[in-house]
């Protein structure tokens, strides 16, 4: 089984790269905002994951939480960018 | 290795491997809107096959429940968040018209 959830953590962690470089290259605010809504979502999974891992159930109230605040980071920060967005149009 | 490791290995492995091929996705494609694709799609049902991978491993169908939450909360949403960023993308100026195939907004000249 510690095969297993090796290469799910692996597999994982390489998903977790290629959104962080997505995180860095941009190009725009929208690609950085949905590369983090994506890290929290893989955040989650590795989390699962990892719980697994250890045998233990109290970390799932984590992944309830991690993932509300994902949810709400990201749809506030689109929100946000476009309306700084709209402004500079106006300007 | 019981029958509950044996479900537990595969849906695992199959989660992990959507959640990198989406996360490749969203590395290599060429615009915002399928990089957005890329992103919700493979990412939601990853997250639902390592949760329903974790299912069995459960002591107990009470210690599982926090798990469906977890996936019905992503079912709910996923698509509100892209919905939302494309939205935003678009009032901002950021998609290229020419990408898209139907432009039913108000917008659409």
């Amino acid at each position: 089984m510690s095969i297993v959830y090796t290469a799910a953590l692996a597999l994982l962690g390489a998903a977790f790269l290629m959104t962080g470089a997505r995180l860095v290259r941009g190009p725009s605010t929208f690609d950085r905002i949905m590369a983090l809504d994506v890290l929290a979502v893989l955040l989650v999974s590795g989390i699962a994951v990892h719980t697994a891992v250890v045998e233990e159930t109290a970390n799932a109230t984590i992944l309830v939480v991690i993932a509300l605040m994902g949810f709400v980071g990201s749809v506030s920060a689109a929100h946000l960018a476009a309306a700084r967005a709209e402004r500079r149009e106006r300007a | 290795m019981t029958a509950a490791d044996a479900v537990t290995a595969v849906l695992l492995l199959a989660g992990a491997g959507f959640c990198a091929v989406g996360a490749l996705g969203m590395l290599r494609f060429p615009d915002l809107l399928s990089r957005l694709h890329a992103a919700t799609k493979p990412q939601t049902i990853g997250l639902l096959l390592v949760l329903a991978g974790l299912a069995p491993q459960a002591d107990s169908v009470a210690s599982s429940t926090p798990l469906l939450l977890v996936a019905v909360f992503q079912l709910i949403t996923a698509p509100v968040t892209a919905q939302t960023i494309a939205g935003a993308a678009y009032r901002a100026g950021v998609v290229d018209p020419a990408t898209l195939t139907l432009d039913e907004t108000d917008r659409a000249t």
